[in-house]
């Protein structure tokens, strides 16, 4: 019997419950921004989108409920009212459940962390067309089994997101982004804590965030000059090393950009499926075959490489 | 009521580990309890020295069909190392060294026995920390740090355990082992890292860590801040991160813990004062002297006493000595103690806290509330005399009014110290049994049997696969 079982789901999400069903198979779609990680959906799954909208804000608390399928956009607007913001950094029509599914950090997770760190309390549908709650709606919680953290990155195969609780983080009274021709990796470890560090192989871009007068005085121990914002991403090719590694990196004839002290490459050619050992490949088909055995959700994608 | 272990079970562990097979009396009832109220009995106890030992000892469980349960320091609060089920002990304090410490990716291996403060101790000279810093750091293992996803004052600011942890090398409960995560940033495929931590030891053991370096702040500030009325220090706490500062700690302290602290530490806690805040705030100078600024002005308009600032680290170290001993210096009102760990909305801290206060009262027991304000995580002690007659009866029924007010008031029934055995019987109140249902799957995936510290985390009825039997054994509770 529960006193106050997470509070009750809102109807919405009772809503994309009875639409999720419990038999055919069915893909979530968002912002369809990073539609193609892991492969298209087979063409028989019907198609079916997480309610939106922003449930609860408490700027005090430095949380916020929505639904999976508010965008980025909505969701930022909501904070920015209140100079709070969720690191996302991706394309302002994502979905919050998109992002999530997906679970690609936006380019200032050198200093924000992993965006699965954000996450504090998920429900989602599971393949029975049941409502699963894990998590929690306070800032900290480490009651029973962190499903919140294997739902992000798992691209919607172990249940369909509908609800999120995302923990929130105050704006920084400056954003300065710098760029210029120094050693990025020398310039990493000169600084303290500083949001991004991209390079190309010959520029690097700086991202320093805090209030003003640190925010002068990290730039002055720099020779670099100031930019607009980030540089242009070129494609959707990704690959992910140790943040060492990005050392061996040299400019070449593709067009690439590093993300020092994170290990993310983004470049213009098509990223290569990375391996799982057969030890993990067998756990996480497992968790596939308990979540889901029928395969009727997300069908066609694959978390796992093949 | 101990099963004596079945002898060929002691020949095969000795086989591989020797005398590090412990099955002496006073070992056996020394590892078990924890650091909770309850106590159960291992079956044997051994000591490994690395990952292999550790795998040919999961790998002899399971032939003998004995389950297992690995064990760190035996801080934990929740009952979590405390053995039921006649399992075989995975003790890991002989795997103890720190095995690389790589700047250059910002990492450190460690083995899982390693405490967690040694090895800010070895990275300090190097500019870096361990993040988490349960208030237990000096005698706390990396391993139960991870099995519990742990917390600790500065992780208001820099987050929990899992925030912290890259990758983790894992004996699984089928003798395999694999590595979860990776040094990369993103490992393909599932978080099964993410999954491991914070599951207790029950999807396998832990036997070595690749843990995140944070580097050490350029500039700190410490302030004392007390309050003639505890009400007034709860509204601060909730201002000061409305007011968008994050402090990098933010911790509360009630009338009676200042009195106890202060005479245990003398550290020049003000004794008159309801309540005191301790906030830190770490990071670039200017950010720090604005926090400043931001939590004087805070405080000002909700009536502050005196506003302390330490003057140097000597100071400073002063001021935390005395949060960081609170625990201890509860004996001396009461020999034992029962320490909660409930979050609540951090709006709603003076309201649970006036509940915790009556209910304490009713059944005639000392509350003492030291607490990470900050991030809502309560944690009121109750003092007590196990002599006392029935006294244990009013200490798990008072624990259980604390833990319902908490959920009443939209919490959650543990900020850092788990579910173990301790509340695994209470998660009903916060899941229905569909969500449990879905959590034990998960867990299946992992320990299909059910042979990895069994019976914790999960109530008996929602799981499917209860091989060593249903309930608490009866002389847990002592
Ligand atoms: C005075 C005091 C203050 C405390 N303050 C805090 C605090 O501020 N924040 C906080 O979060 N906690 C705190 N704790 C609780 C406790 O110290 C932490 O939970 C700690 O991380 C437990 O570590 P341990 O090595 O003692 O683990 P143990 O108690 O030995 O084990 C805890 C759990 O971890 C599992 N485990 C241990 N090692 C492994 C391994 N290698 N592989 C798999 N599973 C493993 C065990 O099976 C068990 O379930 C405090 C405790 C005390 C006594």
């Amino acid at each position: 019997m529960g006193v106050n079982p997470l509070g009750a789901a809102p109807q919405e999400v009772h809503q994309f419950s009875e639409e999720v069903g419990a038999s055919d198979p069915v893909t979530v779609v968002g912002g369809k921004t990073q539609w193609n990680v892991g492969g298209a959906p087979d063409h028989s799954a019907r198609e079916v989108t997480a309610p939106t909208g922003i449930w609860s804000h408490e700027p005090e608390e430095m949380t916020v409920r929505c639904g999976a399928g508010t965008t980025l956009l909505e969701l930022s607007e909501q904070l920015a009212r209140h100079s709070q913001m969720v690191p996302f950094d991706m394309a302002p029509n994502a979905t919050v459940g998109g992002v999530l599914s997906v679970g690609r950090s936006g380019i200032r997770r050198l200093r924000y962390g992993h965006i699965r760190d954000l996450v504090l309390q998920i429900r989602h549908i599971d393949c029975n067309g049941k409502i699963v709650t894990s998590g929690g709606p306070t800032v900290k919680n480490v009651s029973g089994y962190d499903l919140c953290r294997l739902m992000v990155g798992s691209l919607g195969k172990l249940g369909c997101l509908a609800e999120v609780t995302l923990r929130c983080l105050p704006m920084p009274e400056t954003t300065r982004w710098l760029t210029g021709n120094d050693d990025p990796f020398e310039i990493y470890a000169r600084l303290y804590r500083p949001s991004s560090v991209l390079w190309n192989g010959e520029q690097v871009w700086v991202c320093l965030e805090g209030v003003s007068s640190d925010v002068e005085a990290e730039a002055a121990l720099l020779d670099l000059t100031e930019t607009e914002g980030p540089p242009q991403l070129p494609g959707d090719g990704r690959s992910s090393v140790q943040p060492k590694e990005l050392r061996s990196l040299s400019a070449d004839d593709t067009n690439w950009i590093a993300e020092i002290g994170v290990g993310i490459i983004h470049s213009d050619k098509p990223s290569k499926p990375q391996q799982v050992s057969k030890t993990n490949e067998s756990l996480m088909r497992e968790l596939e075959r308990r979540l889901d055995p029928n395969g009727r959700l997300n069908p066609g994608r694959q978390v796992v490489p093949l | 009521m101990q099963i004596s272990p079945d002898g060929n079970l002691l020949d095969d562990l000795r086989s591989v580990l020797g005398d590090r097979v412990r099955d002496g009396d006073f070992e056996l009832g020394l590892y078990g309890k924890d650091g909770s109220v309850l106590e159960g009995r291992p079956s044997l106890v051994c000591l490994p020295v690395n990952t292999d030992e550790v795998r040919q000892i999961v790998k002899i469980c399971r032939e003998h069909d004995r389950p297992f349960l690995a064990r760190g320091s035996g801080t934990g609060l929740a009952g979590g190392a405390v053995p039921v089920g006649d399992p075989v002990i995975i003790a890991t304090a002989k795997m103890n060294q720190i095995l690389e410490v790589d700047l250059e990716n910002r990492i450190a291996w460690v083995e899982p026995g390693v405490l967690n403060l040694d090895l800010t101790k070895e990275l300090t000279p190097q500019g870096f920390h361990f993040a988490p810093d349960p208030s237990s750091q000096q005698v706390c293992s990396i391993g139960g740090n991870v099995a519990n996803n742990s917390g600790g004052p500065h992780c208001l600011a820099y987050g929990v355990t899992s925030a912290h942890v890259a990758a983790i090398e894992v004996v699984l409960p089928d003798g395999s082992v694999t590595l979860l995560g990776d040094l990369a940033a993103e490992p393909p495929g599932y978080d099964l890292r993410g999954l491991f931590v914070g599951s207790e030891g029950t999807m396998g053991v832990a036997t070595k860590v690749a843990v995140r370096l944070t580097p050490n702040p350029p500039a700190v500030r410490t302030l004392l801040l007390d309050f003639p009325d505890v009400r007034d220090g709860a509204a601060t706490v909730s201002a000061i991160i409305a007011a968008g500062l994050i402090p990098a700690a933010l911790e509360m302290m009630d009338k009676r813990a200042i009195e106890i602290v202060e005479a245990f530490v003398n550290a020049g806690y003000p004794t008159e004062a309801d309540a005191v805040l301790l906030v830190e705030l770490d990071g670039l100078p200017g950010g720090v002297e604005h926090g400043v600024e931001v939590v004087r002005s805070v405080a000002e308009r909700h009536q502050v006493g005196n506003i302390r600032v330490a003057a140097d680290n000597e100071e400073r170290e002063l001021l935390w000595k005395g949060r960081k001993n609170a625990f201890g210096a509860v004996a001396r009102i009461k020999p034992d103690y029962y320490l909660h760990d409930t979050v609540v909305p951090r709006g709603k801290l003076v309201e649970v806290l006036e509940k915790v206060y009556k209910i304490a009262d009713a059944y005639d027991l000392i509350a003492v509330n030291v607490f990470h304000a900050g991030d809502g995580n309560l944690h009121p002690i109750l003092a007590y005399d196990s002599d006392e007659k029935g006294v244990l009866e009013r200490v798990h029924a008072a624990g259980r009014a604390i833990v319902t007010a908490s959920i009443e008031a939209g919490g959650v029934l543990s900020g850092e110290h788990g579910i173990g055995l301790e509340k695994r019987d209470y998660m009903g109140m916060l899941f229905s049994a569909h969500d449990m249902a879905t959590q034990d799957l998960v867990r299946e995936a992992f320990d299909p049997e059910g042979f990895a510290n069994p019976l914790k985390v999960l109530p008996s009825g929602s799981r499917c696969s209860d091989s060593f039997g249903q309930h608490v054994p009866d002389g847990a509770w002592v």
